[in-house]
């Protein structure tokens, strides 16, 4: 089987205070994410897409409908351990999820729960850290390094459960750019040469350009779905939702109204260029 | 300003004090205070002053540091020493005042109380100073592992240990970060008696503790996202191991600790 994650008609609620109805953040959500595919979920806040991704490895379970990973049923205890080793999850401050104060230690948590012998740790340990460039970096303190850097610790010490899929739960909202380009290139290359699943929850819409399918969340459920260029290409329909679109497409959509018949899924810069150049030319 | 507290502070080297077992070491520091209340004469003191020195030299640690760690505790000492002095009852007064009197014997025991204290807080520091908190923790854990039998929750307790110790750097930044959020809101830390500069940490102390909770909840998170179940059936990427020159300082130390018996024993 290739999915990697299945939601049922997922419905999720926050406990609300007593005698006030629970909001629901998730209103029923059914989605396939495949293997080895990179997802971006976007959504403005409180659209569901934080509560979405906590529900992919067990932290928080449905309270109507189904998430399977891998076929698993995350409603079943026995299963969660296997769950969370396939699932791994990074989340937005590094320095809250960094466990030890030697880098190495850090990485070497997860598999130390797993009960992975010791030789087969340091290797893990090894490979998790040449994985995201940070080998250099083994026996540093994680409090001295950059957010960037911290963050990559952070997908370090999931990389080495060997996960089939990394959720990241916008990972990069607390970083400055070059930060985030370190995060984001790094799990670009997790995806494109381990085949690692990836799942990057964010409101940055850029950060969508390069995934193969972009999800676009609001009010609980999923309003959009498609690739970058599909999804981006609903001007109108994203800004009602609160969402910027990305500086090319937004040039594009002005360009149109203004009369200039050009196409509106040119994401990037040269893309975007070239269909301007070509529209003028013709 | 707050970034140079000395609490277990840890110098990296490699030497052989750096080196030892940290269980080993954890052992020589309970055979050290042992023997340090063994002591009960000047020639035992010697002994274990000289004893001292020698760790401090293998350790390359400086003396200035391990003097600096006394600080916090000078007040101690010196109340310990001056209550010693002059309410020690005893023969051959040399010195008397009101109730107070300082004898022979107080002289000796106030030398004694200070010398006790000064060597066990250098001795212990001189632990911390060569051992990393994590795998003085990893000792602790490793050394008290038999009392698990006894439901005593070893592993959870030096896993808060290790996690405190982790924190600390961070929570002194984001410490600093709020004293100057409000310190650009016109708040004043340095002036005032002593109840007005306490009142005035109550603003840093709530939003701290605040975060500190929030810390906490998505540490545990992350944690458990990481599979994270208790102790039962953790491995270690480091594992303790004995080696000969740890059965080498421990054979040293419980010879030192009979020493300073037997010059007990011997009256001296």
């Amino acid at each position: 089987m290739s999915d990697m994650i299945e939601t049922e008609s997922l419905r999720f609620a926050y406990p609300a205070d007593e005698g006030q109805k629970p909001v629901y953040a998730l209103r029923g959500v059914d989605l396939t994410i495949e293997k080895g595919s990179f997802v971006v979920v976007l959504g403005h806040n409180g659209s569901g897409k934080s509560t979405l991704a906590k529900t992919f490895n067990a932290v928080l379970l449905p309270a109507g409908g189904k998430v399977y990973v891998e076929g698993m049923d995350t409603l079943d205890q026995s299963l969660l351990l296997a769950i969370r080793q396939r699932v791994g999850m990074v989340f937005q401050n590094p320095d809250n999820q960094i466990v030890a104060n030697v880098v190495e230690e850090d990485v070497a948590f997860a598999p130390e729960n797993l009960g992975v012998p010791t030789e087969e740790i340091r290797r893990r340990v090894d490979d998790a850290l040449k994985a995201v460039g940070m080998d250099e970096f083994v026996t540093h303190a994680p409090h001295l390094l950059s957010g960037g850097q911290k963050q990559r610790i952070a997908i370090a010490g999931v990389i080495a459960m060997e996960p089939d899929c990394v959720v990241l739960d916008e990972a990069t909202a607390m970083l400055d750019p070059v930060g985030r380009r370190e995060v984001l290139s790094t799990v670009h290359r997790l995806n494109r040469e381990k085949g690692i699943t990836v799942i990057l929850i964010t409101h940055h819409m850029d950060e969508a350009e390069e995934a193969d399918r972009v999800i676009v969340m609001n009010d609980g459920r999923v309003e959009l779905d498609g690739t970058p260029a599909e999804v981006f290409r609903q001007v109108t329909r994203l800004r009602r939702l609160g969402l910027t679109v990305p500086d090319t497409v937004d040039l594009l959509d002005r360009l149109r109204r203004e009369g200039l018949e050009v196409p509106l899924d040119a994401l990037s810069v040269e893309d975007c260029a070239a269909a301007i150049a070509e529209t003028v030319r013709s | 300003m707050l970034k140079d507290i000395t609490l277990g502070q840890y110098f990296p080297g490699n030497t052989v004090a750096h080196r030892l077992d940290p269980r080993t070491k954890i052992l020589l520091v309970v055979l050290y205070i042992t023997a340090l209340f063994c002591a009960g004469s000047f020639a035992a003191y010697g002994l274990m002053a000289a004893v001292l020195a020698v760790c401090v030299r293998v350790s390359r640690v400086g003396l200035r540091a391990l003097v600096k760690g006394l600080k916090p505790v000078l007040f101690i000492i010196v109340f310990t020493g001056l209550l010693n002095l002059l309410f020690t009852p005893g023969e051959g007064i040399l010195w008397a005042w009101g109730p107070f009197h300082v004898t022979e014997t107080g002289l000796r025991n106030a030398a004694f109380m200070v010398l006790r204290i000064m060597l066990l807080i250098m001795g212990t520091f001189l632990m911390t100073y060569t051992t990393s908190p994590i795998s003085l923790t990893d000792g602790l854990e490793r050394l008290l592992s038999g009392l698990k039998r006894f439901h005593v929750p070893v592993h959870e307790l030096t896993m808060i240990m290790s996690i405190a110790l982790r924190f600390i750097p961070t929570l002194i930044e984001e410490t600093d970060k709020i004293m100057s959020a409000q310190k650009a809101r016109g708040a004043d830390f340095e002036s005032g008696n002593l109840m007005e500069k306490a009142r005035a940490l109550v603003p840093i102390l709530v939003p701290l503790f605040i975060s500190a909770f929030r810390r906490a909840d998505e540490l545990a998170t992350a944690m458990e996202c990481r599979c994270y179940h208790g102790g039962e059936g953790r491995t270690k990427l480091h594992v303790l191991q004995y080696q000969r020159r740890d059965y080498a300082a421990l054979t040293l130390g419980v010879l030192i600790l009979a020493g300073v018996i037997a010059l007990r024993a011997c009256g001296l």
